[in-house]
């Protein structure tokens, strides 16, 4: 990094002078209950931080397990079924108790009220349910793994999941199940307060993209995941009672279970990636010191995701059997998807471009989800692709692209908001030259890892065995070994994130110079954000409304 | 515009929000109607799910009800009408009951309250337990699936004196699935009452208190809704469990 | 500007909340209005009329129209139950949107696997 002039927007408050307000949501009430009966959104945006951090690093065991059996072509480290139970409880892990709830359970949580100019979100006890519905279906989970896992697969595909495993099947339906209705409860909660707390001027059109992002991904899972219950439900119902509404033997359809699953699960993956696109619109804008380029595309892209997102699960079902006159309709509707995708990548694109750019943390991990997403969204499109699809469907192709798209998008956007919304979370900031190495870290692990993957699956190696012929051991031990800096780059957060917590520069209200309503209340906020219902006079990322105001503005301290 | 920004002790927030006086009232809303829509969008959100969830049940029916055409028209005609229709009636008598306890606590009347609620709780039990003896017929016929199940009423239908034509054993195997479904979809339809039942109680507790007649209508309504939607999942149930397949195509 | 944010107006509190918007008219509010137990009575006999329609309906052979006539009754029924019994009649637009969003993504379900079960074997569905 140059020293140059405009080398970074971060204005820091003097620290010998600087101080933390004195009544903020951390320590308006004490005591560990006033945090477990907490009805405020950002006590609670933070025992979801918590918990799915935890959640996190369960799964990231797994992963680790996994790239560790595969660095050998035999089945050395684990036998074929402990295998099996780990890829799966990573899978489950993963989707259901980190991507799923990561950004809007905590990001979300924390920031939609205050950015709508409200107090809290309109149904606040709710919101606290969601959390201990999480909480339950979690420890319904690790129960499941302690007493000896479920191998499944996280797509419980039936018949396998309803009549040949004798592992904690129903213990992790019931999990999905109960996390299924947290989410539920937390779109609702979303949508709710979208269209009923914006405070006065705040019309639909003024509101930050991070808003439009998780709206749309409210609606995905308000419409989805009842699908997925009703699911797990039928699968419950098999295993327990053995009724066959899924067991070809009994006259059921194997298929109806893969409809039924992935018209929840292919939405899931929006669910999954839109708010991490709604992080990407907010970091990528300020730290380019520039208005959106095409809000008005960007924020209806987000709402055409959720829409098309609908149209398209049965690509998932390509070699499953399935009407190829079908399979060819739902390709053509899968490639639509695409449209929406690049619009946004174009559009963050064009923002960047003639704006002043500069390059904090968060805008590395945004530049790590713009190349990864853009490789993830395309192998996408081969995926889609009928004949390219029989070739590459349940190899490590496949596996590349969602973990490029998941990991590569959507973990890189989780962490670009944490690390853009940690001085708004706690008041202090976190170490900038170490969180740039850990986000160039976790860049390389990442392609290091995963990179390899898609040659893999491009010469034949099938997704989901512990033994691989010798000759894909070179890439693997590749792919083990990003694993590993992978690995590394996602401690080094955890670390120095907590360390701050004490010792990092305190960061007064507006380190990042940025136009969001939530960068004009002090951080920490205090508990109902706002002392008076705000008046929005202009819109989101109008840069010159915010130097107008740091112009006329009386200097106060905390 | 600024100072609108700035923080103060939430003691005087509270102070200059004093115009709100009802104590049902939450601090984080601004008025009491902005509180209403919330909680009536939020409840038809919920109902939004609740369409898919059973949406999920109702196609599995639409796909095996025309794979295993014949089967379901005999398995369908074994179920008794009567208790359907009787039941059918009793679902509506007790939504109107409902939809009547909505306007008495609109009108803060709180007798008619109270008896319209334990009137709408009532025949939800009478519905309930209609429906059992109905379950309970089923299960003396061995026609719960699973491994006790009984085809022979369908492979010989004259031996048990019903006019239906004999099924092959194959497909008569098939009424299973007719089976499943229709214990899912009631089971599913009749959990969604208990629970109901069991909110019910709460609210007419709260209502012979006199919680829900003085100008707080909201769970009243609510839970308004969520009633009149078990009633719409059963006028789905009722024709196509029971009705359908009076008179099958040949 | 506080009196303007803060206090709103009994006749119209959705609408005095919003200075900008003024008193354009809001599709996401409404006035509250209340059905008479007359007209929830007029429902009610509706409904029970309609339940003995399609239950004499299905015991007459009608050949194809038999499921058509029931489901058609109990479409009926349920958009009466949905208009008045749920008040939507007299409900904003966001509401109505949100009940037809339901159905919508519901028939998207239905339709969008139909096209894989009725081509999967031309004939046999």
């Amino acid at each position: 990094m140059s020293a140059s002039i405009g080398s970074t927007i971060v204005s820091l408050p003097d620290q010998s002078t600087a101080q933390m307000p004195k009544r903020t949501y951390i320590n308006n009430e004490q005591g560990l209950l006033s945090w477990l009966l907490t009805a405020d959104h950002k006590r609670i945006a933070i025992l979801y931080l918590i918990s799915i951090t935890f959640f996190f690093f369960i799964g990231g065991a797994f992963a680790g397990l996994i790239r560790l059996e595969l660095l050998t072509p035999q089945p050395d480290l684990v036998a074929a079924d402990t295998y099996n139970k780990l890829f799966t409880m990573h899978g489950i892990v993963m989707i259901f108790f980190f991507l799923v709830p990561s950004v809007p359970a905590t990001l979300g949580n924390f920031l939609l009220p205050i950015m709508l100019g409200a107090k809290d979100m309109a149904f606040p006890k709710i919101n606290l349910l969601s959390w201990y519905l999480y909480i339950i279906a979690g420890a319904m989970m690790l129960s499941a793994i302690v007493l000896g896992g479920v191998d499944t697969g996280w797509t419980f595909t039936a018949p396998l999941s309803t009549h040949y495993l004798n592992t904690h099947v129903i213990t992790a339906a019931t999990a999905i199940f109960i996390a299924g209705f947290s989410s539920i409860f937390n779109g609702i909660n979303f949508i709710v307060t979208i269209h009923r707390m914006r405070c006065p001027g705040m019309t639909w059109f003024r509101m930050p993209l991070f808003i439009w992002a998780n709206y749309a991904a409210s609606l995905l899972m308000v419409l989805g995941t009842p699908v997925l219950a009703v699911t797990l439900v039928l699968v419950a119902l098999e295993r327990l009672f053995g009724i066959g509404v899924f067991d070809p033997t009994k006259g059921g359809d194997p298929l109806l279970f893969q409809h039924l699953f992935w018209f929840y699960s292919h939405p899931a993956v929006y669910i999954m990636i839109l708010p991490g696109m709604g992080v990407m619109s907010e970091v990528i804008s300020t730290c380019s010191r520039k208005r959106i380029f095409g809000y008005t595309a960007v924020a209806f892209s987000s709402v055409a995701i959720a829409l098309f997102g609908f149209f398209v699960w049965e690509h998932h079902m390509f070699i499953m059997g399935v009407s190829s006159y079908s399979a060819l309709v739902f390709s053509l509707l899968t490639m639509l998807v695409a449209v929406p995708s690049a619009i946004k990548i174009f559009n963050w694109a064009f923002t960047l471009q003639k704006g002043s750019v500069t390059f904090e943390t968060p805008m590395l991990y945004c530049f790590g989800f713009m190349g990864l997403f853009t490789i993830g969204g395309l192998t996408g499109v081969f995926l889609g692709s009928l004949g390219m699809d029989v070739h590459l469907t349940e190899t490590y192709f496949i596996v590349a692209h969602f973990h490029f798209v998941m990991v590569g998008g959507m973990l890189m956007a989780f962490l670009a908001g944490i690390h853009f919304w940690w001085p708004k979370m706690t008041g202090r900031m976190y170490p900038e030259t170490l969180s740039k190495l850990a986000a160039v870290t976790t860049f390389i692990g990442f392609n290091l890892t995963f990179l390899p993957q898609f040659i893999l699956g491009y010469m034949g190696m099938p997704r989901r065995y512990a033994a691989y012929p010798p000759e894909f051991q070179v890439l693997n031990v590749l792919s083990t070994a990003g694993a590993t800096v992978l690995g590394f780059g996602y401690m080094l957060p955890m670390l120095y994130l907590t360390w701050s917590l004490k010792y990092g520069a305190i960061a007064g209200s507006n380190p990042w110079q940025a136009t969001g309503l939530e960068w004009q209340i002090p951080s920490p906020p205090p508990t109902e954000n706002f002392a008076e219902i705000p008046i929005m006079d202009h819109e989101a990322y109008d840069y010159e409304w915010l130097a107008n105001k740091t112009r006329n503005e009386v200097t106060t301290v905390g | 515009m600024d100072s609108a920004l700035a923080t103060t002790d939430p003691a005087e927030v509270h102070a200059e929000h004093g115009h709100v006086s009802l104590p049902q009232h939450r601090h984080h809303f601004e008025t009491a109607e902005q509180q209403r829509e919330a909680g009536s969008f939020g409840m038809w959100l919920f109902l939004l799910t609740e369409i898919m969830f059973f949406g999920g049940m109702f196609f599995s029916y639409l796909i095996y009800r025309n794979w295993y055409y014949p089967a379901f028209v005999v398995a369908s005609n074994q179920l008794n009408v009567t208790i359907g229709t009787v039941n059918t009636m009793l679902l509506i008598t007790s939504g109107f009951c409902m939809a009547i306890a909505v306007w008495a606590a609109e009108m803060r009347k709180r007798p008619l309250l109270r008896t319209m609620l334990i009137l709408t709780a009532l025949l939800g039990v009478i519905f309930l337990g209609l429906k059992s003896d109905e379950y309970y017929e089923k299960y003396e016929l061995h026609h719960i699936p699973g491994n006790n199940f009984n085809i022979s009423m369908f492979t010989n239908p004259a031996g048990y004196g019903i006019k239906e034509p004999p099924l092959s054993p194959d497909m008569a195997q098939r009424t299973q699935v007719f089976f499943f479904l229709y214990f899912a979809m009631t089971g599913m339809h009749a959990l969604h009452m208990v629970i109901g039942l069991g909110i019910l109680c709460w609210l007419i507790r709260r209502a012979h208190r006199g919680d829900f007649t003085a100008g707080y209508v909201a769970p009243v309504e609510n839970f308004g809704l969520y009633w009149h939607f078990i009633d719409i999942v059963w006028l789905f149930l009722y024709p196509l469990l029971y009705l359908i397949n009076r008179h099958p195509l040949h | 500007m506080t009196d303007q944010a803060i206090h709103g107006n009994a006749n119209h509190p959705g609408n005095a909340n919003h200075p900008i918007d003024g008193d354009v008219d809001n599709p996401e509010h409404v006035h509250h209005h209340i059905i008479t137990p007359t007209q929830y009575l007029f429902v009610y006999l509706a409904l029970i009329a309609l339940t003995a329609l399609t239950c004499a309906a299905a015991f007459v052979d009608l050949k194809w129209a038999n499921p058509v006539i029931a489901l058609g009754i109990a479409c009926t029924q349920v958009v009466i139950v949905v208009l008045f019994d749920m008040h939507v009649a007299y409900q904003s637009r966001l509401i109505k949107l949100t009940i037809g969003a339901g159905f919508f993504m519901f028939l998207v379900m239905v339709t969008m696997t139909l096209t894989d079960y009725m081509s999967r074997s031309w004939g046999m569905w």
